[in-house]
């Protein structure tokens, strides 16, 4: 275990909870603001990851491949909301919930008709392939600082239109008190559009850019998803600066988990016990910090209630 | 109340009638397949008792159904097959873990507790997943069926079933009685109004708690019957889908109401296995039904033939 | 009997309750009043264990409740009855009174004789609507019940927790002339029998039943006083009655 490799999975971590801010973002605020629960927002990772995959592919180019995986992760965002989400807003909890629910099973058997049930290869440009020197004398790869770099402007560019731009402070408003803002005479099915339409394209961003990394195949977006619940519950519904406080704890926690508990365990207790309580407990890491956390905080760290 | 009795009277000649008839009709796939409708009809009726009658929505109650079926898979993993060791040991674990969950849970509400439950229940999953020992991903096989000292033969398919069906009408019976004692009242009253509830006095947290772990307890049962009815236990068993599944079931027949859930298990598993006779991805269409069904049926079957209990 | 110091709430920049200082001795009928936005239902709400004040104490009967949260407080005896309507609605006006009734009979963990036809809890339910008034709509879901009638199930609620300190905001709120008078009629019938905290709008009530009336104007106590001295209050007429009293 050494500094090198130590840094490397923080690396590792801050990349993976970057890619679950961007999921969390849209989550948060649509749970915030729309006081809607929509479990199909794993789906549309799922979605963006495999129109990158397509698009690429078809066109022969990873920027266009992108650029159209993204909008039409977006357009399709909007169309679910058109059509299935609008009949649920002023459900109970539980109704969207099944009714979401009902939107996975769909997309995921709708995902495998089409592109079978086994995972696909998902491709990189040559220019993003390869890898760069760290300081610490250990080499790492040259897409994975490009998921940090776009996750990290993309959070940059979220938080000044959160906080310094009109629509932004709408969007706060909205999640602090809803009825309020209807009330003030703001147009409250644009303004609710608009944030599942962000929120669509966030997921579908992280989704294509999951991609190369993580296998593209049904109930991808499941997986990733539950993740992010454990993230919003820390960082507390509707605030994007807890969503981004919690994705980057979760990710570092889980990753260094997986990565460093057995040997950790190993120096303490046995190594066979290890071999079998380590994996185990690396698994349940961030579930048991939820409950932490929840025990002192029950509404998160920075909830906007 | 008279209609009520006739149909439950009914519907229970019919459940006793069927492995004779299935047997005489040389259809003997039946008994199984309604034998699982049965197990898992106490799952969703133990489900019904803190969500319908609760309000407590619990996208997790799947880890008791892997918490019943482990317990009595593991115990025979390691000889003890005995069904009088194993199924109360799937009744207590699945009590104790609901207790642990149900404590840190409890104290949120809405968006929160569902998502909660539902991190809870993924992380016994993959606890199940990296138990290599106990098969991992891919589960393990039953060793040996649950053994009762020669009282009941579990490889009898229609012994089986007349336990199961048994064990439903005791749940059915218990859940009826829990909902109807000043326990469930105070258990209704929190769901319909809670901060009345909390004027009159009554401190609802508690009440929640112990209903979650009886609804835990109930589920490990059903849990420990599922595991000798597949012969095969799998983490699959306490995946959000199955969760999904089981608040369908409760859904779909109903919520809190006492033929609900067995009702809308009965529906869902049909629905199933039609779905499956069509096509390979039955799920696309089942998808779409379940929103169409919660869009636009809201009170469930039980509902078309008399009003819910309040 | 119950004794209020320095109880201070804000949200953010609103200082909902200011200060406030409030008594109300056994067996007196203490009415609030104030206008619109005075804080009285927040001055009630944590009073009755709702809401956590940000500063102050609340003593009753000797001991002090501050921290403690509502169904404590209920447990106490000290009952409220709420200025929006809040009752189970899928429930008959008999239920939701033996509701009340359950929650001082000992502890609810029992789990097998049926709650609904227990004669321990329903004979008192009966007799406190009988008191109330609703002898003759036992039976009816109070989802059905008129408005009036609402209020008055309310009221049995409230009583049925046998209470030491009754807590009522606004029992008058939406009544018509004919409800009033029934509604203040009742009033004056548990005076004897209650200490009593009201908050209304009905002035006709409050100079009635009132032993003592304060005055919520911003979240502070102008004025403290008997009826008579309250109407003839200069401070008061000027902040909340004018010409109405």
């Amino acid at each position: 275990m050494t500094w090198g490799l130590v840094f490397e999975q923080l690396l590792n971590g801050l990349q993976y909870g970057v890619m679950l801010f961007l999921m969390a973002a849209g989550l948060t605020l649509v749970l915030g603001i729309m006081n809607m629960v929509n479990l199909a927002h794993g789906s549309l990772y799922m979605v963006g990851a495999y129109l990158a995959v397509a698009l690429t592919a078809w066109t022969g180019n990873y920027f266009a491949g992108v650029a159209l995986a993204l909008l039409g992760t977006l357009l399709i965002g909007m169309a679910v909301e058109m059509v299935a989400l609008r009949a649920l807003y002023h459900r109970d909890h539980l109704d969207q919930v099944l009714a979401t629910f009902g939107l996975i099973l769909f997309f995921n058997e709708l995902v495998s008709m089409i592109w079978g049930r086994g995972a696909q290869y998902a491709s990189l440009p040559s220019w993003l392939q390869g890898h760069i020197d760290l300081f610490t004398g250990s080499r790492y790869p040259v897409y994975r600082v490009a998921i940090l770099v776009v996750g990290l402007s993309t959070a940059i560019t979220l938080w000044y239109v959160v906080t310094r731009t009109r629509l932004g402070m709408l969007v706060r408003a909205g999640a602090s008190n809803r009825t309020m803002v209807g009330a003030l005479g703001v147009n409250i099915r644009l303004l609710y559009t608009v944030v599942f339409g962000v929120g669509a394209a966030l997921a579908g961003l992280a989704g294509l850019m999951a991609g190369p990394i993580y296998a593209v195949q049904p109930g991808m977006g499941e997986l990733i998803l539950i993740q992010v619940f454990v993230v919003i519950v820390i960082g507390g519904i509707g605030s994007v600066r807890g969503a981004l406080v919690g994705a980057i704890i979760v990710g570092v926690v889980d990753t260094l988990g997986r990565a460093f508990l057995k040997p950790l365990l190993a120096s303490v207790i046995s190594p066979p016990a290890a071999e079998a309580a380590g994996p185990a407990l690396a698994s349940m890491l961030i579930y048991l910090l939820m409950a932490v956390v929840l025990a002192v905080r029950p509404a998160g760290l920075f909830s906007s209630r | 109340m008279k209609l009520r009795l006739v149909l439950w009277g009914l519907g229970i000649a019919l459940l006793v009638a069927l492995p004779p008839l299935a047997i005489a009709l040389g259809q003997t796939y039946y008994i199984d397949l309604v034998r699982r409708v049965l197990i898992l009809s106490i799952a969703a009726i133990s489900l019904n008792l803190i969500l319908g009658y609760g309000g407590l929505v619990s996208f997790g109650h799947a880890a008791y159904l892997g918490i019943g079926a482990y317990s009595a898979g593991i115990m025979a993993f390691y000889g003890v097959s005995s069904g009088w060791l194993q199924w109360p040991l799937a009744v207590g674990a699945s009590a104790l873990v609901a207790a642990a969950i149900g404590a840190v849970s409890i104290r949120t509400s809405g968006i929160y507790f569902i998502m909660i439950t539902l991190a809870f229940t993924q992380m016994l999953y993959y606890l199940g997943i990296s138990l290599a020992e106990f098969g991992g991903d891919d589960g393990m096989r039953l060793k040996a069926r649950s053994q009762f000292s020669g009282l009941i033969d579990l490889g009898n398919p229609v012994a089986f079933y007349y336990l199961a069906l048994a064990l439903m009408l005791l749940s059915v019976f218990l859940v009826y009685r829990i909902v109807n004692s000043r326990f469930g009242m105070v258990l209704r009253a929190a769901k319909s109004n809670d901060p009345r509830t909390r004027a009159i006095g009554f401190s609802p947290y508690f009440y929640r708690l112990a209903a979650f772990v009886l609804a835990g307890a109930m589920c490990g049962l059903a849990g420990a019957l599922y595991a000798n009815h597949t012969n095969y236990i799998t983490p699959g068993l306490m995946s959000w889908q199955q969760s999904g599944d089981l608040m369908f079931m409760v859904i779909l027949g109903g919520m809190a109401s006492t033929a609900g859930p067995v009702i809308g298990t009965f529906a869902l598993l049909v629905i199933e296995e039609v779905l499956k006779g069509w096509t390979e991805y039955w799920q696309v269409v089942l998808g779409p039904l379940l929103v169409l069904s919660v869009v636009f049926f809201k009170r469930g079957l039980a509902g078309m033939f008399y009003k819910p209990d309040a | 009997m119950l004794e209020v110091r320095g109880l201070t709430k804000q949200f953010g920049a609103l200082r909902a309750s200011d200060g406030i200082d409030f008594d109300v001795a056994e067996g007196e009928t203490h009415a609030v009043i104030g206008p619109n936005g005075a804080g009285k239902t927040t001055f009630i709400s944590q009073l009755a264990g709702n809401l956590r004040p940000d500063s102050g104490t609340v003593r009753f009967a000797g001991a002090d409740i501050t921290a403690l949260p509502a169904p404590r407080r209920a447990r106490l005896g000290l009952a409220r009855s709420f200025q929006i309507t809040s009752l189970y609605p899928d429930f008959s006006a008999l239920h939701n009174v033996a509701l009340a009734i359950q929650a001082h009979s000992g502890h609810s963990f029992r789990f097998w004789r049926d709650a609904r036809s227990d004669p321990a809890l329903i004979e008192p339910a009966r007799k406190v609507l009988n008191e109330v008034g609703l002898s003759a709509r036992v039976n009816v879901l109070a989802a059905n019940l008129a408005h009036g009638e609402q209020r008055q199930l309310e009221m049995a609620m409230a009583l049925a927790t046998r209470p030491r300190l009754l807590l009522l905001d606004e029992p008058m709120a939406g009544m018509g002339t004919d409800e009033s008078l029934r509604m203040i009629a009742l009033l004056a019938s548990l005076k004897r029998k209650h200490t009593i905290i009201l908050v209304e709008h009905d002035m006709d009530a409050v100079f009635r039943l009132a032993d003592r009336i304060s005055v919520l104007v911003y979240g502070r106590v102008i004025a403290t006083d008997t009826p008579e001295k309250i109407r003839r209050n200069e401070e008061v007429r000027q902040a909340y009655l004018g010409s109405e009293a």
